[in-house]
């Protein structure tokens, strides 16, 4: 890269450099990408499912889901696309919660959306306190733009891995890369390592 | 109708780095539904990547993400893509 | 020669800035000097790439505004409040600077007098950029093809082009405007957003088979190429340039 365009800066925030990823750039806004149109499911249709590699599957209606131990948590987020915003607030359900008390051999998964995205982790990055199935940002619930009525927050990889419009979390034996994981994007995703693409 | 959505036409210039020619004048066949169309007129919707939906079903045509300065392109979804074969004319 | 796929590798180029010229309010035109240009058809448009000195990029795509004009390319931007390249573009670029840019892109949106007429063209706000080419290619051409614009904008003064498509109309060329949030006193034009009714109006009717060109954002590009889908034009005669939500 060597020609800079003159007098162009980004309106920078400013951020501590430890809290930003390598390549990331910190933003206040909150870009909106998709794959694809936005589902509206409504909370009367809406359903989320652990299934898969389970004795037995168990799934929520949304009042079901809505009445569980939920938790507020502050994370900062970070797209592959290189923005990252901080201090994101959001309020859902633990993973751990919905994984209690479910017997598996598995040790993969794959997150399920509708529309038909999907992307792939293993157990142990969704599990521990690391991922949570949220309903609600910054106090309000969630919008169907930025995922709603609920997606997954799985803060600590890019967050292509945290899909919107979650349905459900299916365990399995095999590891099967999702939708953009077949098509260059790392399987892993840590930000911290720069794990973007394929062969990082 | 989803504000966000985008013709192919926008893609222009990555379809053009990615195949080495200019393809929205080409034509892809959907191979969810079999409809026709030049990829000029498909829809289009920006992720991590690109993704080329058929602009009757919706369904993927293609996906593509930049990867260093390579495009990795998937086309499952189109059962077809014909174009015409360029000319030294600009 | 419609559809002749272009071989070759497209790369960035360099481009030097002649002139910053401005519109309207928050409308300016750039008036490049691109040495290694291939030339362009009305209706294309090109990538522009921004790089920071931390090394933070950005890219957005302009529609060419100027008729094909050797190795002179004009973009018309408009700036957006919450923007990261335009206000860029219309407030720190100057003459003298340079500008990365690929292109031309975009044969599907393209409109020469080879294609023929009628032609309908329907723009919202910046969307009469694209448009705007194929009405100065004309009129450097010499056609006198019916070609019709519908433009759609929010006053008077953030009419785009406004005294030249004065100018330019007639010997075939019917300019008409819509004026959706104020009109100013005797204005003689719509005073509503673009729907079914003004477009039987306007337009060459379905069985004329006109080829029809709509551009602006996102919602308004739907709105209207649905309203004509509804008057009987066939859908593979209406090409379309979304800008997304909020426009180029």
């Amino acid at each position: 890269m060597s020609f800079v365009s003159r007098g162009f800066r980004r309106r920078r925030p400013d951020a501590d450099p430890s809290r930003v990823p390598p390549g990331q750039y910190v933003t206040t806004d909150y870009p909106v990408l998709s794959a694809g149109p936005t589902p509206h499911t409504s909370p009367e249709e809406w359903s989320f499912a652990i299934d898969g590699e389970v004795a037995e599957a168990r799934s929520w209606t949304w009042d079901e889901f809505r009445a569980l131990p939920s938790e507020e948590v502050t994370v900062d987020i970070h797209c592959v696309t290189k923005w990252s915003k901080l201090d994101t607030v959001w309020r859902g359900v633990s993973v751990d919660t919905l994984l209690d008390g479910v017997d598996t051999s598995a040790e993969h998964s794959t997150q399920y959306s509708d529309g038909g995205y999907t992307t792939n982790l293993p157990l142990a990055d969704v599990t521990g306190g690391k991922a949570w199935v949220v309903y609600e940002y910054d106090g309000e619930p969630l919008e169907p733009e930025h995922g709603g009525p609920a997606r997954m927050l799985v803060p600590h990889l890019y967050f292509w891995k945290s899909a919107k419009w979650i349905r459900g979390l299916r365990l399995q034996l095999e590891d099967e890369p999702g939708f953009w994981e077949t098509n260059g994007y790392n399987n892993h995703g840590d930000p911290w390592k720069e794990q973007r693409y394929w062969g990082d | 109708m989803d504000a966000l959505m985008l013709d192919g036409n926008a893609v222009a210039g990555l379809l053009h780095e990615a195949f080495g020619a200019e393809m929205t004048t080409a034509t892809g066949t959907c191979d969810a539904c079999g409809a026709s169309q030049q990829i000029g007129a498909v829809h289009v919707f920006r992720g991590a990547g690109v993704v080329l939906r058929c602009h009757r079903c919706e369904s993927i045509l293609a996906k593509i993400v930049v990867r260093r300065g390579q495009a990795c392109v998937d086309l499952r979804g189109l059962r077809a893509l014909v174009a015409l074969q360029g000319t030294s004319e600009a | 020669m419609e559809g002749a796929a272009l071989l070759g590798r497209l790369t960035w180029q360099l481009a030097d800035v002649v002139d910053i010229v401005p519109e309207t309010a928050g409308v300016k035109t750039l008036a490049l000097d691109v040495p290694e240009w291939p030339g362009h058809r009305a209706g294309q448009h090109v990538d522009v790439r921004l790089t920071a000195e931390d090394g933070y990029q950005a890219e957005r795509s302009y529609s060419i505004g100027s008729a094909p004009n050797g190795t002179r390319v004009e973009l018309t931007v408009e700036r957006l409040d919450d923007g990261e390249v335009s206000p860029y573009l219309t407030e720190e670029l100057r003459p003298g600077d340079r500008l990365e840019l690929r292109g031309p892109v975009g044969g599907y949106f393209v409109w020469e007098p080879a294609v023929g007429g009628p032609v309908l063209l329907v723009g919202g706000g910046s969307g009469v950029v694209p448009l705007m080419a194929m009405i100065r290619e004309r009129a450097a051409a010499g056609s006198d093809v019916d070609m019709r614009l519908l433009l759609s904008s929010r006053t008077l003064d953030d009419v785009i082009y406004r005294d030249e498509l004065e100018r330019l109309a007639g010997s075939g060329l019917t300019v008409t405007q819509t004026l959706t949030r104020s009109q100013p006193t005797g204005w003689a034009g719509y005073a509503r957003r673009v729907d079914a009714e003004m477009l039987a109006e306007v337009s060459p009717g379905a069985e004329d088979r006109p080829h029809v060109y709509v551009c602006g954002p996102t919602p308004f590009v739907e709105a209207v190429a649905t309203a004509l889908v509804s008057l009987g034009h066939e859908p593979d005669r209406i090409k379309t340039e979304r800008f997304g939500p909020t426009g180029g």
